[in-house]
């Protein structure tokens, strides 16, 4: 046998497992999800498979009637365009700050802000669910020095989600302001120093310096970020069930609702599929932004 | 007063209010978790009294006791450490594997099935819940570790990642072992690994992190209370012991430091990675 060939078979051996793990495991479940999504698969079908007919769009049809299913697009839409850019400039401007020149203790701030993002989402959303507590609650107590409040946080269909929104913000900004640091610290000093030569002050050098050569880095966060947000299920799960109200019934809450609660199979699958159309399409748009831009 | 003099003093502002910013960003980001410990620490009741406390009057480690004896979380901690360990090990070696073959080794159609690959990163898990779920039903898998277990043992991320490292291996180093008659396994082994140590280091603290974290296909896949992981077991007390705060808290605590202690002990590989992994993406 050749180099060349063993190689090559050598190659395929090594991508083996991971390979079929992924397909088995994540890309025959998803397009089984996609042919689950036209049938009327119920508890009962999970007895007993012959009870599962296929429905054609039905699944859909319902879900499009449904008033809570546009509820639920409408929630996960405001959580991850008001968090999402939100998330990403509080992370831009924790970046700046720890990059900025002449300060020390650089290390120790960054990893402060980062710590947030390592903790576990449940346990802290629990933490964040006392915080909130309209009479004995930090948040509320503090905005009292400012004679503001207090605020029913979790239990106000008003704030519900602004208050899962501000978890989501401190809990996640930490990787971002990591992966923007990284991007500053690649940008040309001598950029800076010609921008200073033509007189640029400091705004003037962030807009024409630093925000062009950050592009691409605005490109990956935003489009990390905002995948992982139009995700939404544990802050609602454990805060407030989705309440109240349905303010805070995100798509994947109401997927993991009527799969695992109700055990409406199909119309879970067409929920799901809604989304990673919603995804699907949002990140293609990004991306068009960005071949434009480039 | 010399002409300098207000710029000076500008720059002098500056860097006070940069400061005073980093200051109060660094408060923002603690408060709640040093709340969680104090809280964790009061006696029965104290969490919620008006104005709140910052500090435990009267330290106590009561709550401690209690959610290790009578809430067992002894189970659940083992739970996660177990299911975090086995993914870490395992997915280790899975994706490392691949991420280096996809770097160094040529084979056809390998830039295809790579592309291929990428895309399913923009695919959101939850859709192969659903399916996932009745497959193990049918492989007795639901209600075990290995249910938890095997839909993370490979990492599209993680391929991602170890493939951006190795794709900077100089070729002359693998075929020198080429040269010298080691097996293809041999060089991924003696060669390779040690090459991509920081990488790996990176990935298997990321791994750890979010399958420790992980909360809801474990949800989903485990049904009886004694296989709980620590997220699972937390958010399924928090139902009925919503008045118990400090109790809660005391819960919160034994969730969270373990994953703080391996990123604080560990930070410099994790940080790092992520970073350079960023960049060249």
């Amino acid at each position: 046998m050749t180099f060349e060939a063993e190689r090559s078979r050598a190659a395929r051996l090594f991508i083996l497992p991971a390979v079929a793990l992924i397909a088995l495991f994540f890309l025959l479940p998803v397009l089984a999800a996609f042919l689950l999504s036209f049938t009327d698969f119920d508890i009962y079908a999970i007895g007993n498979l012959a009870n599962a007919r296929i429905v054609g769009l039905h699944n859909y049809t319902a879900l499009f009637a449904n008033p809570v299913f546009w509820t639920a697009v409408k929630n996960t839409f405001y959580f991850a365009l008001v968090g999402g850019p939100l998330t990403v400039i509080v992370s831009l401007g924790a970046a700046l700050l720890v990059n900025a020149r002449a300060v020390r203790f650089k290390g120790l701030f960054r990893t402060i802000y980062f710590v947030p993002f390592v903790t576990t989402l449940v346990a802290v959303a629990i933490v964040w669910r006392y915080l909130y507590h309209p009479q004995y609650g930090l948040l509320n107590y503090m905005l009292g020095w400012f004679g503001l409040g207090p605020v029913d946080w979790l239990g106000d269909p008003r704030w519900a989600m602004p208050a899962i929104i501000l978890l989501a913000v401190w809990k996640n900004f930490g990787y971002n302001m990591l992966i923007f640091i990284a991007g500053l610290q690649s940008v040309p000093e001598e950029l800076y120093e010609a921008a200073r030569i033509d007189g640029a002050g400091a705004v003037r050098q962030f807009r024409n310096v630093t925000l062009p050569m950050l592009a691409p880095t605005f490109f990956f966060v935003g489009v990390v970020t905002m995948i992982g947000y139009f995700q939404l299920f544990a802050e609602p799960y454990v805060m407030t069930q989705g309440g109240p109200l349905k303010a805070t019934t995100s798509l994947v809450l109401f997927m993991y609702t009527e799969g695992f609660r109700w055990w409406r199979m199909g119309n879970a699958a067409a929920i799901a599929f809604v989304l990673l159309l919603i995804i699907l399409a949002w990140t293609l748009v990004q991306l068009r932004l960005e071949r434009r831009r480039a | 007063m010399s002409g300098a003099r207000p710029g000076r003093l500008r720059a002098h502002g500056a860097r006070v209010l940069v400061y005073l910013l980093l200051v109060a960003g660094a408060v923002l980001a603690l408060l709640p978790l040093v709340w969680m410990v104090s809280a964790s620490l009061m006696p029965t009741g104290a969490a919620n009294s008006y104005p709140p406390r910052l500090l435990p009057s009267h330290p106590t480690l009561v709550h401690y006791r209690e959610i290790f004896t009578r809430l067992a979380m002894g189970r659940f901690v083992l739970n996660s450490a177990i299911i975090a360990g086995t993914v870490t090990a395992v997915s280790l070696l899975v994706n490392s594997m691949a991420g280096y073959a996809f770097a160094k080794l040529r084979f056809r159609g390998r830039d295809r099935l790579f592309r291929w690959l990428t895309l399913g990163l923009v695919v959101p898990v939850q859709v192969a819940m659903l399916p996932l779920f009745l497959m193990f039903k049918e492989m007795g898998l639901i209600n075990t570790y290995w249910g938890v277990i095997i839909p993370s043992l490979a990492s599209i991320f993680g391929i991602f990642l170890i493939r951006q490292y190795a794709i900077d291996i100089p070729e002359d180093l693998l075929d020198a072992a080429r040269i010298d008659g080691a097996g293809e396994f041999r060089i991924y082994w003696s060669v390779v690994v040690p090459v991509i140590v920081p990488i790996l280091a990176t990935l298997a603290i990321w791994t750890f992190l979010t399958t420790w974290n992980d909360f809801m296909w474990p949800l989903i896949v485990l049904s009886d209370q004694s296989k709980f992981t620590l997220p699972v077991a937390l958010a399924s007390l928090s139902g009925e012991h919503i008045l118990d705060t400090e109790l809660m808290m005391a819960g919160s605590v034994v969730t969270v430091l373990p994953v703080l202690i391996v990123f604080l002990a560990l930070q410099r590989y994790y940080v790092q990675g992520i970073m350079a992994g960023s960049v060249k993406g």
